[in-house]
């Protein structure tokens, strides 16, 4: 063939089409972390169907020694695995890219294209012949393929292989059949494929001291180092794996080794409301509690996040946003719960939000929305997503402060309460709106109180009347005050020139985005960057937007909710802040943002439609999807 | 409604409990609900018990959900913290609660429309689970506070106050916890304090779920012929499986019986229920028995009353978590954080 063909080292983008159930989530897994392992970062999505067995599924790595973490878009080299995706797949190819298939059933010309590179294995043929087992010929191709590929790609076979020594460290026999069929792999394609291609890897020291590690877990190993004791949930996706990860860390940390006995309690409840409802109890009670859901579940809790909110208990939710609204994209991501969350429940209500950028920030937030919620008595989300809660990301390693103390807040005491001190359970005796509490059980005669969802004065005693009830609702609003002063300040980013133009961001947006400011710079758009890390927002920001004539607020949802609580905080004026938005549940890319910011800047308003690019990528058509919940 | 405040003077005379309190010391606040109310002797019952029982005041924690009967806890043990929660949830508040701290007992106290109608899920989980509790319900059929609509418990052919007859077939929270897995079934009738007592007592004392079921009339909107749930039905139809002596460990057992009248069951924690047998055969321990003779007897139009099946050997949650027997609510960073070391190993896992 006589095409261009794509010449890049470790710089592209690898897409593996693969069936729900087929085992090639693990042969992929170490695809990726084998390249880690020579040096050179990448960052991988699993992008899958709500659904156990038979549906596609896909696994994107985006291999680039610069460290850019967000999603690229555009694929150079797909593995095609999956005959019910074909067409779809072939076609996100860029032209030059290279196609790798199963040979072992001839195709029609029709069936290809002859702008790419196409790399015929016959890999069932070849585990067929010497798998006789149909569960190993099917889990040994994956295998298979993933030697050829190192091959192809000049992966570093002996990276590979000393994976599998860790991963089967004790287990020989799975160790020997595992290498065996990377062999499998690495023969066929050095006698019988043209090796190496266009694209390759090469060994780097890019990778450093990062750790590779998912949002969920990192999240679960927050409320561990946190002191969480009780979590209760209701799976969903994509927050099951939030309390999976706590159990299995608690297995590991918080067992008593005289005792055998528990730090911690795990209830896996009817239902999100009754989750919700075990960590308010346990907050009211003085145990650090939290739970994990998503959207759908918020919807279900919002009755009890408003009584925790006026009743002044603390909780910790861990919010792995998904595609809403309802049931939505269950398995694909969306930062679209702000506003739901923001303003959870009736009445005239606000909730402290934290939004971590990568696994990393999962676990310090976590940690951090446990200190915070005893602090401010309030319920505390952790605002990730599916796109940091599931997927492996490249993030500096974890910390801990050996003599950091948890943050227990205003507990009064027994000796306190024998001292005299003044108890008003709704008093604010510092000026800061925040007052004291007691625990159940704390003194014989004094410090108990009634703790309800009705209106109270200060002294927790029922009451309707007017200047009570505004007393405790402005004092709820002068310690929304505290909290912005409390919560992990946003993180300025400074353009290396001066400019009018400023752009706010969030969570998992920041890789993209950060490719994004550098590519916009090249191009002559430089941007003073301001990266949120919580709601309130602290002074800093209306700052930050005053001091530009125009300010993009990149986001990945329909309708600009956090531009709508930026106005609505703020009282900015909305012309001012010019929305990015991508929405269709793939994470957003630096190619995206790049575009929308320019045709912005170089065009004026009229190149976007309400902040949306024109150009919608073509849907995948996935037949009989189910629903997950 | 009363409308005179309760004198705040304890006469010097009033017997004090081993823990040193008054009957007095377990009041709470002057109810706020109508006169008569079955509630109001419910909470009477509930001060007897703990006062008999040496209960410390501020070693209880107590729970509701919304309407008549979750507004009692504030008429009952002032110097206990009190919840009163979201409408059909209180049984999730207290599990939490009751993970964060296993060293208080917990009373919850709910109604017919809080736990038969809105609360029906966390109802029945909370038995499920065994969560360690005295569940009350204040059964009487109607809501109250929104003025006489039926509830999940009121019998089918029953009539409201305006006459309408109920349709439905009721909740039957006795046979829903017996199948659920409650360790301690009893109902109990708000005009039978003699009764309820001891099977508040029991309830508190016990080792898992405990549920009482109390029938306790609504003189405003349920108290009328035609009503199932009436002072004068309940009292007509009334059928006592047995009277129960509560005899803590240190009470000296002196009366006497002879062999076949009286089934002695001993709780975990050294106190005994002697039930003297008004039904012949009824094995009190056997759940399944007990859940047919509910059944036979409730079709015949009658309300079984007493201790209707009890596990004297019941455990709980905790017992299933293998929770540590220190609060989880009293451990520090000490105890829960695995500290910078172990981090470092992690760090070095993920690479």
């Amino acid at each position: 063939m006589s095409m261009k063909r794509i010449e890049a080292v470790n710089d592209f983008v690898i897409k593996f089409a693969n069936v729900n159930g087929s085992g090639s989530a693990s042969a992929n897994e170490l695809f990726a972390k084998a390249i880690l392992r020579m040096g050179v970062p990448v960052s991988p999505r699993n992008i899958f169907p709500s659904n156990i067995q038979g549906l596609p599924t896909w696994y994107e790595v985006r291999v680039c020694e610069q460290g850019w973490l967000g999603r690229r878009g555009g694929i150079d080299m797909m593995v095609a695995m999956n005959p019910q995706t074909w067409d779809a797949d072939l076609a996100e190819i860029e032209p030059g890219g290279y196609l790798f298939y199963d040979s072992t059933r001839p195709l029609p010309p029709s069936k290809f294209r002859d702008d790419i590179q196409v790399i015929g294995m016959p890999l069932t043929e070849i585990c067929n012949a010497v798998y006789s087992d149909a569960r190993q010929r099917q889990l040994f191709k994956n295998i298979v393929y993933v030697g050829a590929l190192s091959v192809l790609l000049e992966i570093d076979a002996a990276a590979i292989e000393k994976l599998f020594g860790e991963q089967y460290r004790g287990k020989e026999k799975l160790l020997a059949s595992n290498v065996q069929a990377l062999n499998l792999g690495r023969d066929f394609a050095k006698e019988h494929l043209k090796a190496p291609l266009g694209i390759r890897v090469r060994r780097s020291d890019k990778v450093g001291h990062s750790i590779f590690v998912d949002g969920n877990s990192a999240a679960a190993l927050g409320c561990v180092y946190g002191g969480a004791t009780v979590c209760a949930w209701y799976p969903i996706t994509p927050s099951s794996s939030v309390a999976e990860a706590f159990q299995k860390y608690c297995g590991k940390f918080r067992v008593d080794p005289a005792s055998g006995q528990n730090h911690f309690a795990i209830v896996q409840a009817e239902d999100e409301i009754a989750s919700i409802g075990m960590v308010v109890g346990a907050g009211w009670n003085g145990a650090r509690a939290f739970t994990a859901t998503s959207g759908p579940g918020v919807s279900l809790m919002t009755e009890f996040i408003g009584l925790a909110y006026f009743a002044e208990i603390p909780v910790t939710i861990i919010n792995v946003q998904r595609g809403g609204p309802s049931t939505g994209m269950p398995t694909r991501t969306q930062q679209a719960d702000i506003i739901s969350c923001a303003y959870a429940s009736h009445g005239d209500t606000k909730h402290v939000l934290l939004f971590p950028q990568d696994p990393r920030e999962c676990f310090d937030h976590s940690a951090a929305a446990l200190d915070l919620a005893d602090r401010l008595q309030t319920p505390v989300f952790v605002m990730t997503d599916l796109d940091i809660g599931m997927n492996q990301r490249l993030c500096e390693p974890f910390e801990w402060d050996e003599d950091r103390q948890y943050d227990r807040g205003k507990v009064m005491t027994a000796e306190e309460l024998e001292a005299g001190k003044d108890f008003g359970r709704y008093k604010d005796v510092d000026g800061d709106g925040i007052p004291w509490r007691t625990l159940p059980g704390t003194h014989p005669t004094k410090g108990s109180y009634f703790t309800r969802g009705t209106t109270r004065d200060a002294y927790a005693r029922y009451s309707e009347r007017g200047p009570d009830y505004i007393y405790n609702v402005e004092r709820l609003l002068l310690k929304f005050k505290t909290a912005a002063t409390l919560v992990p300040q946003p993180v300025v980013r400074p353009a290396a020139s001066r400019t009018p133009h400023g752009v706010i961001y969030f969570g998992s947006t920041t890789p993209a985005m950060q490719e994004a400011l550098e590519v916009l710079t090249a191009a002559g758009i430089p941007l003073d960057a301001m990266r949120l890390r919580a709601f309130p927002f602290p002074d800093s920001v209306a700052r930050f937007i005053d001091e530009h004539e125009a300010v993009f607020v990149v986001e990945q949802n329909r309708d600009a909710q956090m531009r709508s609580l930026l106005v609505n905080e703020l009282g900015i004026d909305p012309a001012r802040l010019i929305p990015v938005l991508h929405f269709d549940g793939t994470p957003i890319t630096a190619r995206f943002i790049t575009r929308a910011i320019t045709e912005h800047v170089r065009g004026g308003p009229e190149g976007l439609v309400g902040g949306r690019p024109a150009a919608v990528l073509p849907a995948i058509e996935v037949p009989g999807a189910e629903v997950a919940k | 409604m009363t409308y005179i405040a309760k004198p705040r003077l304890h006469h010097p005379t009033l017997e004090t409990n081993k823990v040193g309190y008054t009957r007095r010391d377990y009041e709470g606040k002057i109810s706020t609900l109508c006169a008569g109310c079955g509630h109001d002797s419910i909470s009477a019952a509930i001060i007897q018990a703990c006062w008999e029982l040496d209960i410390e005041p501020h070693r209880v924690a107590k729970l509701s959900g919304i309407g008549c009967s979750s507004k009692t806890p504030d008429y009952f043990l002032g110097a206990s913290h009190g919840f009163n929660t979201v409408h059909g949830r209180m049984p999730s508040v207290l599990t939490g609660a009751n993970l964060a701290n296993r060293d208080l007992l917990y009373l919850g106290v709910s109604g017919d429309g809080d736990s038969a109608s809105i609360g029906l899920g966390q109802f029945a989980h909370a038995m499920r689970r065994g969560v360690r509790m005295a569940y009350i319900v204040e059964n009487n059929g109607v809501y109250g506070l929104t003025k006489g609509q039926f509830s999940a418990t009121a019998d089918s052919g029953s009539k409201s106050k305006k006459g309408v007859v109920n349709s439905d077939s009721p909740v039957d929270l006795v046979g829903l916890a017996l199948q659920l897995g409650a360790t301690y079934v009893g109902r109990g009738f708000s005009g039978n304090k003699a009764q309820l007592v001891p099977l508040i007592k029991g309830a508190m004392t016990h080792g898992g779920a405990a549920f009482i079921d109390v029938i306790s009339p609504c003189v405003a909107f349920n108290n009328h012929p035609g009503s199932t749930k009436s002072y004068d039905y309940v009292r007509e139809h009334n059928e006592a499986v047995s009277r129960i002596d509560f005899i803590t460990p240190r009470s000296e057992i002196s009366a006497e019986y002879a062999p076949g009248e009286v089934v002695d069951v001993l709780q975990h924690d050294g106190s005994l229920l002697r039930l003297r047998s008004l039904h012949p055969d009824y094995d009190p321990t056997d759940r399944h028995a007990a859940m047919s003779y509910m059944q036979e007897h409730q079709a015949r139009g009658e309300v079984v009353t007493g201790l209707l099946y009890v596990d004297p050997l019941a455990t709980d949650l905790h017992t299933a978590l293998n929770t540590s027997e220190q609060p989880l609510n009293s451990m520090g960073a000490a105890q829960l954080c695995p500290g910078a070391g172990v981090l470092e190993k992690l760090n070095a896992s993920l690479r």
